[in-house]
C-alpha cells in the first residue's frame, strides 16, 4: 500500500451570503482544486460531499453536485460530522484509496448558511447538541464554548484579555486574506470599550470578538494514490497521520471542562501514526470558532502544557513569525465559519503553506502541517498531519 | 380490536421549548409534576444515569429504576445568554450550568432568582423543578 497525497485544493470566496444557488457554491471550490491539480474532471473516480445537513433544503445533495460538478456516474455520498465534516470527509477519501477501491477521490464541503437568520441558525447548530435534554434549556454554541472558558480561566487565571490577543491575532492575518469574511483590524482596546461591538456580551465570558461569523462558502482537495500523485503533481502533500475521536453529547457525559478529549485523542493518534511529535509541526490551523477554542487546541495539541496555552499567545508564539504559527490565514475567526467547508478550507491551507504558495501568509520553509477541526461542541474530532515528503 | 392507540406525547412539556415528545422514559415528567427530578438506575447492573435512560450500555439490558436528583452537587461551570435562540428570547439573560453530583452530572439552568454576583464555580447546589410558560416543565439550580 502506497501513500496518500493531496494533489489539489480550492475555496470559494467566504462570504455573508453568497449570491447563488449551493450548486454554484460549490462548483466555485471545485473549479479551483481541480485546475491547482491541472486534471480533468474524468478522472475523478469518487467523490465525497461534506456539509451539517440542518442548513440544507436540497435533501441528498451529493446527486445534485455530482450532476452538477460532472461526475456522473462515477459514486458520490454525503458525510456529517458538524463543523468538523470535510476532515471527516478526508478521513474516507484516505481509506478509499488506502484500500484500492479508488485511484483520485475530490472531498467537496460546502454551507450555505445565509438562507435562515442568524438567531435560527443558533437554534438549528444548538442542536447539534442534545435536543432531547440540553435544547429545552435555550442553548447555543457560544454558550457551550463559554462554559468551557469559564473553567479554564478559574482553573488556569486565563483573562479575558488572553482571549481577546487570539482574536487579534486572527485579524493581523484576515486582513491579508482576500478569501475571509472578516477583514478589518481588531485592537485589544475594543474589548474594553463599551461602545465597540466587539466588547458586546454574547454568553458570559464570551463576547461578541469572540466569535466567529457565520458564513456561506465551499471547499474542495483533490486526494489520490502515490501513483497518480507522483504522475500528475509537481509538489504532492502527503497525509502522514490522521486522528479521530467522539465524545459525549450531553456536557453531563463529560469529565473534562478546561480542554477537549476529543483534540486529544485524535492528535495522539495523529503523531503516532505519523511518527511525529508537537516540536516537529511548523504550521498549523485549529479549529477557532470561539478564542477559547483555540486557547484549548494549543494545550490539546501539546504546542503548550494544560494552562500553559496564555504563555503562547502572550509571547506571540502562533504569530507567523513564531515558534509554533497557527492560523496565520485568519482562522474561523477572520475567515468565517461556513460549517460543511471549514476543514476543506484549513487543509487547504496548510497545502498552500507546504508548498510554500501562501504568498503574504507564508512562513518559512515549513515540512509538516497539521489542522485540527472540531465537530459541535467537542463532539467530534479530526486531526490530520500533512507533510512536504 | 381497531382503537387507536394515544400517543405518548408527555415529553413535549419539558423546558421552554421541547424538541422531543415520545421517549420511553417519559414518567420523567410525571416526576417532574410532583416536584422530583429524577435519574434511571440499571437494575442489573447498578450504572446509574442522568439524564436518565431506559437502555443500559454497559450490560445492554433495558431495565431500570428511579432515582431521585437529592441532596447537594456542585457547580462545575456555567454562562450567561444574553442573546438566545428562537423560541427562548424572552427568558433572556440567563445562566446555563453543569453540575456534578458525584456519581453523575446534571446539566440545566441556574434559577433566575440567583445573583450573578453569588455564581461561584465549586459552589453547592441543589436541583428543584420549575414550572415555566404554558404549563411546561424543567428543573433550575438553586444555592444549597
Ligand atoms: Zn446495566
Amino acid at each position: 500500500m502506497g501513500k496518500v497525497a493531496i494533489i489539489g485544493v480550492g475555496q470559494s470566496a467566504f462570504v455573508r451570503s453568497y449570491p447563488g444557488s449551493i450548486r454554484e457554491l460549490a462548483f466555485e471550490g471545485f473549479r479551483e482544486a481541480i485546475q491547482d491539480a491541472q486534471i480533468t474532471t474524468r478522472e475523478i473516480d469518487a467523490s465525497i460531499i461534506c456539509s451539517a445537513p440542518e442548513y440544507d433544503k436540497q435533501r441528498s445533495p451529493a446527486g445534485v453536485f455530482a450532476e452538477y460538478l460532472g461526475l456522473n456516474p462515477q459514486p458520490t455520498f454525503y458525510v456529517e460530522s458538524l463543523c468538523s465534516s470535510s476532515s471527516m470527509g478526508l478521513r474516507q477519501a484516505y481509506a478509499l484509496i488506502k484500500s484500492g477501491l479508488h485511484k483520485i477521490v475530490a472531498v467537496i464541503g460546502f454551507q450555505k448558511m445565509s438562507e435562515i437568520s442568524s438567531s435560527e441558525s443558533q437554534e438549528r447548530m444548538g442542536r447539534g447538541a442534545d435536543i432531547q435534554w440540553e435544547s429545552p434549556f435555550g442553548t447555543m454554541m457560544p454558550a457551550y464554548y463559554a462554559m468551557y472558558a469559564r473553567a479554564h480561566m478559574q482553573k488556569y487565571g486565563t483573562t479575558p484579555e488572553d482571549l481577546a490577543r487570539i482574536r487579534v491575532k486572527a485579524a493581523t492575518y484576515g486582513q491579508i486574506n482576500d478569501r475571509a469574511v472578516y477583514r478589518k483590524p481588531v485592537g485589544l482596546e475594543m474589548f474594553v470599550d463599551p461602545e465597540n461591538r466587539m466588547s458586546g456580551p454574547v454568553a458570559s465570558p464570551l463576547r461578541v470578538g469572540d466569535c466567529c461569523a457565520n458564513a456561506d462558502g465551499s471547499s474542495c482537495l483533490i486526494v489520490a494514490n502515490e501513483e497518480m500523485a507522483k504522475a500528475l503533481s509537481p509538489k504532492p502533500v502527503w497525509i502522514l497521520g490522521l486522528g479521530a475521536a467522539s465524545a459525549s453529547v450531553n456536557l453531563a457525559g463529560r469529565d473534562l471542562f478546561t480542554g477537549l478529549t476529543v483534540a486529544r485523542q485524535a492528535s495522539r493518534q495523529a503523531y503516532q501514526m505519523a511518527g511525529v511529535g508537537p516540536p516537529d509541526i511548523d504550521v498549523a490551523e485549529v479549529h477557532d470558532c470561539f478564542t477559547i477554542a483555540e486557547m484549548m487546541a494549543y494545550e490539546d495539541l501539546g504546542f503548550a502544557e494544560p494552562g500553559g496555552g496564555k504563555e503562547l499567545i502572550r509571547s506571540q508564539a502562533t504569530y507567523r513569525e513564531g515558534s509554533i504559527p497557527v492560523n496565520v490565514d485568519g482562522g474561523l475567526l477572520s475567515k468565517g465559519h461556513p460549517i460543511g467547508a471549514t476543514g476543506g478550507s484549513q487543509i487547504r491551507t496548510i497545502v498552500l503553506q507546504l508548498r510554500e504558495e501562501a504568498d503574504a501568509m507564508q512562513v518559512p520553509s515549513p515540512e509538516i502541517g497539521l489542522v485540527h477541526n472540531i465537530g459541535g461542541v467537542g463532539l467530534y474530532g479530526n486531526v490530520s498531519i500533512l507533510g512536504r515528503a | 380490536m381497531g382503537s387507536i392507540k394515544e400517543m405518548d406525547d408527555r415529553f413535549k412539556k419539558f423546558g421552554t421549548v421541547s424538541f422531543t415528545s415520545t421517549t420511553k422514559i417519559n414518567d420523567f415528567i410525571d416526576y417532574l409534576e410532583n416536584g422530583q427530578v429524577m435519574g434511571t438506575r440499571c437494575k442489573v447492573c447498578g450504572l446509574v444515569f442522568f439524564p436518565p435512560r431506559a437502555d443500559c450500555y454497559q450490560c445492554l439490558a433495558s431495565n431500570m429504576e428511579w432515582f431521585e436528583v437529592a441532596g447537594r452537587g456542585q457547580l462545575v461551570t456555567y454562562s450567561k445568554l444574553e442573546f438566545a435562540p428562537v423560541g427562548f428570547q424572552e427568558d433572556v439573560p440567563y445562566c446555563i450550568a453543569l453540575v456534578d453530583y458525584g456519581d453523575y452530572k446534571v446539566f440545566g439552568r441556574i434559577a433566575g432568582d440567583v445573583p450573578e454576583g453569588d455564581i461561584q464555580i465549586g459552589m453547592e447546589v441543589k436541583t428543584v423543578v420549575n414550572r415555566v410558560a404554558n404549563e411546561q416543565f424543567n428543573y433550575v439550580f438553586q444555592k444549597a
